[in-house]
């Protein structure tokens, strides 16, 4: 690795102003994303602020209303152990334990998970060097490279890498909000607005600026909480990222939906939300597949496919299928 | 270790990095102290030393393999603090204080640990590589199962867990961040399955 200096962070405010006035300072807590970023020279910051130490920021609170405050500082898996996120919130303990291999996900915290690189293989490679992502106005190589596991909605001719975090499609889709720390003090923003699609600047995966730190992640009580599923397609049966994911949640009546929450990883730079399908699925039996499978694919009818990937469409229907009947099957 | 940060007092000037005539960057060492299979450890190192090249390069604890040292293959795994994590993946000089153990650190009264015996019971290896990685994961996996923790191979999340039950499925999950280029998977699988469920 490259030389850098480490300090520890022993109050809030002050991790927030150093941050803030030091371009070249970053954040690290588990820093399973951030190392192995510094060992691809993917990212080279020339100080280290270690908030390990930051206080009250690991509790898994659950919330007397039934929803759920993760601090940003909590494992992953403690959080996917909690019994409390495995009762209320299924799909979110289940995204954690899909995700990375039971060592990295003990170092590992929730902050850090949802602010994980998008990325592909081409921005860890030093030496293509085409990446927009990793040397802004150089290029992508996978638009027209290899691009089976790449992005099918959202994607633009300057980057169509996907979001590798399980956790942040569950999140996606219960609507859960983002507590951040600021130099202008507190803000929540709704999960769903935290990353960005890449447009013109892929280099910036989230809408947090210089000074901003994760404090919280608040789940809200959702009537489909508890009949939630998160399930994930790839090409090992474990410890690797999705093809394709789907975080679906319902609320029924008998044997009808009467709500329902769907999410897709594997599929776009960010969690991508399927609110015309969620909206259509309303009122159709879970028994029948084939009215569930087209409303499924109202949100999938203008997926643009680059020219390894047109099995993600179909795969995406699939895979949100069976996640919403094995969630239906929770009640 | 490096002080807590006082912004405007000198805290960051101090620990900064600084760059020589040819704009290569210095950083100055930290100072940190370790507890590693029982016996504390003073060392001084560079901000970007792993605790994995600490272990072998500084204390001479080679038990502890260096593989990919991009935490994909799980050779490097330790315990701080009981936990199973990837010691090529942590910064030494973010464990200060911490209590470290590493395979050396296993042995107690002569006897090797029961997953070691049973390792070589089940002819569990062959070149030999992964399996301080190996070892180090199972034995920290069985206490997680023990505590009641769930896995990606657990039926349903909203039950409780127990260790006695695990399916070889489970283990082969909870055991899938170790890697074993030779494919020992089967063997290790009945090694670590035996303590397991025992």
């Amino acid at each position: 690795m490259h030389a850098f200096s480490i300090s520890r962070a022993g109050h809030l405010a002050d991790a927030i102003t150093a941050h803030t006035l030091d371009p070249q300072l970053a954040f690290i807590a588990g820093g399973t994303d951030l190392i192995g970023l510094m060992k691809d020279r993917a990212a080279l910051p020339e100080h280290l602020l270690d908030i390990n130490g930051l206080p009250n920021m690991a509790a898994i609170d659950a919330l007397p209303d039934g929803g759920l405050r993760i601090g940003a500082l909590a494992r992953m898996s403690d959080v996917a152990a909690d019994v409390e996120v495995r009762g209320r919130f299924p799909m979110i303990a289940e995204s954690l334990l899909f995700a990375a291999s039971g060592q990295l996900r003990n170092m590992a915290s929730i902050g850090g998970n949802i602010m994980q690189r998008t990325r592909c293989p081409y921005f860890r490679d030093e030496t293509d060097g085409r990446c927009n992502k990793r040397n802004p106005g150089s290029g992508c190589a996978a638009l027209r490279g290899l691009n089976r596991n790449h992005a099918i909605f959202g994607w633009s001719e300057s980057c169509v890498a996907t979001n590798p975090s399980d956790l942040a499609v569950a999140l996606a889709a219960m609507d859960a909000i983002v507590l951040v720390r600021g130099p202008a003090g507190e803000r929540r923003i709704p999960f769903t607005d935290f990353h960005q699609l890449p447009g013109s600047t892929p280099e910036r995966d989230n809408v947090l600026d210089r000074g901003d730190l994760i404090i919280a992640i608040e789940v809200p009580a959702n009537p489909e909480a508890h009949a939630s599923h998160y399930l994930k397609v790839r090409d090992r049966a474990s410890y690797e990222f999705a093809l394709v994911s789907a975080a679906a949640a319902i609320a029924r009546d008998g044997r009808r939906i009467r709500s329902a929450r769907l999410a897709m990883g594997g599929i776009a730079h960010k969690p991508w939300r399927l609110t015309a399908a969620e909206s259509s699925l309303r009122g159709i039996s879970l028994d029948d597949s084939d009215r569930l499978r087209s409303a499924i694919a109202t949100s999938l009818t203008d997926a643009r496919p680059l020219a390894q990937n047109a099995f993600k469409v179909e795969l995406a229907e699939r895979v949100a299928l069976r996640a919403l009947q094995t969630a239906g099957a929770r009640l | 270790m490096s002080k807590s940060l006082t912004p405007g007092s000198g805290g960051v000037a101090a620990d900064k990095t600084s760059r020589d005539v040819e704009g290569k960057l210095h950083s100055p060492t930290v100072a940190v102290s370790l507890i590693v299979n029982d016996q504390p450890r003073a060392i001084t190192v560079e901000p970007r030393m792993t605790l994995l090249d600490t272990l072998r390069e500084k204390l001479g604890l080679t038990g502890t393999k260096k593989a990919c040292d991009r935490g994909e293959c799980g050779a490097c795994t330790v315990h701080i603090e009981g936990r199973r994590v990837l010691s090529c993946m942590a910064l030494v000089a973010m464990q200060d204080g911490k209590r470290i153990t590493t395979i050396e650190g296993l042995e107690r009264d002569g006897k090797v640990h029961p997953l070691q015996s049973a390792f070589i019971e089940h002819d569990a290896f062959q070149c030999g590589f992964c399996t301080s990685g190996q070892i180090m994961s199972g034995i920290a996996m069985i206490e997680e199962a023990k505590a009641g923790w769930p896995s990606a191979a657990t039926a349903d999340v909203r039950s409780a867990v127990h260790a006695a039950d695990l399916t070889d499925a489970d283990i082969r999950e909870r055991m899938s961040g170790n890697l074993c280029r030779c494919a020992c998977y089967p063997n290790i699988l009945k090694a670590v399955a035996e303590l397991a469920r025992n």
